[in-house]
């Protein structure tokens, strides 16, 4: 695989039930270019636990993802308030989601630990007011 | 340990999929799905009594091949397209969440254990 290939997604920020379609998508892609079961289990689920935050706190965003002869590459964008303490936000346990949320299975302060966890690197970029960007590595 | 031997260890319905012979090597039981995105083990199944389309792409990122509605409670037409497309078993248990899980246990299907660092 000499050339890169990219993928863009817009991620519905209105319908909670739809949030993740992106993340499944790039799950079938990536199937069918046959990377390895290791790869594509990292990507989707940094990439899910990341679309799920966009739609609980910034009203959706874009989804930049692109394929190389070293890893995968997604790009996270949203114009939603921002993080204040990404520091804070980084804790597992610590949430700024509502209590609506919570009962919908997500909001335990385990969105941005578990996309580290599953990224090789990880950068946010956020100004309050503005909205975030995150990018995520996974090497081979 | 079976699909098929869960459905007969917890009395469950089949509500779709068919591959009922398909080894499920590892469990895990919760409502909160993040905390499930934080394991992950091969061929797992997924306990809970959360019932939302987000039950069925958790299972799916985490390349799960059953979930199992504990308490009778019964997925929408919606959920259930999505468990086929992914060609997902999903199970209804009357029993409680404590109770299935203990069940599963003690008949040898352990937990996931591992955290992925």
């Amino acid at each position: 695989m000499s050339d890169e290939l990219t993928f863009h997604f817009d991620v519905d920020g209105e319908n909670f039930t739809s949030a993740g379609h992106a993340s499944v998508k790039v799950k079938k892609i990536l199937r069918e270019l046959g990377l390895d079961p290791e790869t594509i289990r990292k990507v989707s689920i940094a990439m899910y636990e990341g679309e799920i935050n966009m739609v609980i706190h910034a009203g959706g965003g874009e989804a930049d993802v692109s394929v190389d002869d070293k890893g995968v590459t997604i790009v996270l964008k949203d114009s939603g308030p921002g993080i204040e303490d990404i520091d804070k936000a980084m804790e597992e346990g610590f949430s700024t989601a509502h209590d609506n949320i919570r009962s919908l299975g997500f909001g335990a302060g385990m969105g941005l630990p578990n996309m580290k966890r599953y990224s090789d690197e990880m950068n946010i970029e956020s100004t309050v007011g503005e909205g975030t960007t995150i990018t995520m590595k996974v090497y081979y | 340990m079976t699909i098929n031997e869960i459905k007969q260890l917890l009395d469950a319905e089949v509500i779709c999929g068919d591959n009922l012979e398909r080894e499920v090597l590892s469990a895990c039981g919760s409502d909160m799905m993040s905390d499930v995105l934080a394991y992950v083990k091969d061929q797992a199944a997924l306990l809970t009594g959360l019932v939302n389309a987000q039950v069925i792409r958790t299972a799916e990122m985490m390349d799960m091949i059953a979930v199992v509605f504990v308490r009778s409670k019964k997925p929408g037409q919606d959920i259930i397209e999505l468990a086929r497309e992914s060609g997902m078993v999903v199970l209804a248990t009357p029993k409680r969440m404590y109770e299935a899980c203990g069940i599963l246990y003690s008949n040898g299907l352990k937990g996931n254990g591992e955290i992925n660092e």
